[in-house]
């Protein structure tokens, strides 16, 4: 990659009384990408957001930012902004004075706050809402306030804390793909956290994947998806079936394996009974009981019901290993 | 929960009693200081404002209203800045013996303020060699007023978290700035509340203020108390004792109301 590192961490540790939470973390970010950290809670994933953004002092290791540690500087002297999870929202305040706030207190000219800041509510579909209190917005709509008061600042790092948590499944769809365009207009590097796997894997140019605070595995979402390095990672991105065939471990994506009730296309197979068929929308859920215990495919072919004899099949190369 | 209609009935009628026990003699008071007969004959024949013309000449009366509104307001601006610090100390730092301090803020509220009174007179006096005066009854008045303020600051402190803060720190701003243009004005409705109601508490205060004024100094209270039996000055405490009535129900009525606000209108 050409694009230079805007973000380095190198051996980061934080801990809460005994508890560990991060436990030696290095990471570089390119200018410019999105790169999300994926964790259960718990995992470590917000403290190194919460570092980078100086809330929290790390016990050990460095944080550059545009090649410059900054892991002891108070919030106020780091060119990062943050999208809180609860928004935190000046009460007190409209819509305008709060997205004016940060450059109201770096000494912006008032003109140019406003100029700006009417711009940024453009930037989020929501002119017009300027005088408004934050107590008259809905949810989505305090999420578009966050988002541009943050960004107004132009900061060279913008930071998410799970920012799409509390919105309900439609809207939370919709502000993923409004972010990620958003993200491609800006420019700016986005370090977003989330525990949903999937939000994660429809946005990120790269994710780290966190457990026990530590980076299990770092990649795009392909390489992650496809080629998880251990059982953790293939379990939290995605569904896994584990098989043991032959003595041998193997794992397969549930979308690699075909169910019929002659033997399928593929190179590897397996005989079992279909135990039950669940219908989840977009795709259905065929689970069929084997040897080697219940198997999850979503690929049918022809007519299944509920205790037929089925073979499942599928492609030696779709298989993975992890450890 | 669903009661027995006799049952409503019966709680109904003591809930009146109870009230009416308080507001009755209240409210004598109050028509009595309109009440022509200087004898206060009952029923009130005459409807008067004379006895209220005549405290107001009063210079008694008028130096210690005066010294009230002096001592309420002192007391409370000391207990406002004290009361404040303390709140943020306990809520947003933790050190060694936190919880005992919280303790020992509130304690005075409870303590019987003879003890209290009888405490810092021989403080005051014996160990500081101070002499009794109207400083004395603003540090008494100020024990019990900085209970006020610490309790209504930290609840607001509480329930304000520390994201908001964060928020404006991660904009640009340092602590200062931030407390100014963030922490302070999402206080203030809760430090406003607080101060009416302290400044409400000294201003009937008698206990603590008999054992800490000096021979000189009379708050309101301690006016009426000295007056109550010169039969010919009986008119003029019930103008006292109404004058005192209204003004400690006033910010303590108003205080209420700006904390009921103040609960819907939390953090988002």
């Amino acid at each position: 990659m050409s694009k230079t590192v805007i973000v380095s961490i190198k051996g980061l540790s934080r801990s809460f009384g005994d508890v560990r939470a991060v436990a030696g973390v290095d990471l570089d970010i390119q200018e410019g990408e999105f790169i999300t950290l994926l964790g259960p809670s718990g995992s470590g994933k917000t403290t190194v957001l919460r570092m980078i953004a100086g809330f929290e002092k790390p016990d050990a290791g460095t944080i550059e930012l545009a090649g410059i540690d900054v892991s002891q500087l108070p919030p106020y002297e780091r060119d990062v902004n943050t999208v809180f999870q609860d928004y935190a929202l000046f009460p007190h305040m409209n819509v305008i004075s709060n997205i004016e706030y940060g450059l109201k207190v770096k000494g912006v000219a008032k003109q140019e706050c406003t100029t700006r800041a009417l711009e940024a509510l453009r930037q989020v579909r929501l002119e017009g809402y300027g005088e408004r209190k934050p107590s008259q917005l809905s949810g989505g709509q305090r999420q578009r306030v966050a988002l541009a008061r943050a960004l107004v600042n132009r900061p060279s790092v913008l930071l998410l804390d799970e920012p799409l948590g509390a919105l309900d499944l439609k809207l939370r769809e919709q502000m993923q793909i409004e972010l990620k365009q958003l993200q491609r207009e800006v420019g700016i590097t986005f370090i977003f956290v989330t525990h949903d796997q999937e939000e994660a894997l429809t946005m990120s140019d790269r994710i780290a994947v966190f457990n026990n605070g530590k980076i299990e595995q770092l990649g795009t979402p392909r390489e992650i998806y496809e080629n998880p390095v251990s059982a953790f990672v293939s379990e939290f991105v995605g569904q896994t079936n584990k098989l043991t065939i032959a003595g041998k471990n193997i794992n397969i994506r549930p979308e690699s394996i075909s169910v019929s009730q002659s033997t399928g296309a593929g190179n590897q197979s397996l005989s079992g009974v279909l135990q039950d068929i669940i219908f989840v929308g977009a795709i259905t859920r065929y689970l069929v009981h084997t040897s080697s215990g219940v198997v999850i495919s979503v690929n049918p072919i022809g007519d299944l019901n509920v205790g037929d004899a089925v073979m499942l099949s599928w492609d030696k190369e779709k298989e993975f290993l992890v450890h | 929960m669903t009661i027995s209609r006799n049952a409503r009935l019966l709680l109904a009628s003591l809930l009146g009693v109870g009230l009416a026990f308080i507001y009755i003699p209240l409210s004598v008071v109050i028509i009595n200081s309109f009440n022509a007969s200087k004898t206060f004959s009952w029923p009130p024949s005459h409807f008067t404002t004379i006895w209220w013309s005549k405290a107001l000449e009063n210079t008694g009366v008028r130096q210690a209203l005066k010294w009230s509104v002096f001592a309420g307001l002192s007391a409370t601006a000391i207990a406002l800045v004290l009361g404040t610090c303390l709140a943020f100390a306990v809520s947003r730092y933790k050190f060694f013996g936190r919880e005992v301090i919280s303790l020992l803020v509130v304690l005075p509220i409870s303590l019987p303020g003879v003890v209290t009174g009888i405490a810092l007179n021989s403080a005051f006096t014996k160990q500081l060699g101070m002499s009794t005066g109207l400083l004395t009854v603003v540090i008494g008045h100020a024990t019990f007023c900085i209970v006020i303020v610490y309790n209504n600051a930290i609840a607001r402190l509480r329930r304000m978290g520390t994201t908001l803060q964060e928020a404006s720190m991660d904009l640009g701003a340092n602590g200062i700035t931030t407390f100014r243009l963030i922490t302070l004005p999402n206080l203030a409705s809760a430090l406003f509340a607080g101060g009416l109601l302290a400044f409400g508490l000294s201003f009937d205060e008698i206990v603590v203020t008999t054992f800490t004024a000096g021979p000189g100094i009379q708050t309101l209270p301690i006016w009426i108390y000295n007056n109550l039996f010169r039969p010919n000055q009986a008119p003029i405490v019930n103008v006292v004792a109404a004058t005192l009535v209204v003004l400690s129900v006033i910010p303590i009525y108003l205080s209420q109301r700006l904390s009921q606000d103040s609960t819907t209108g939390g953090r988002f």
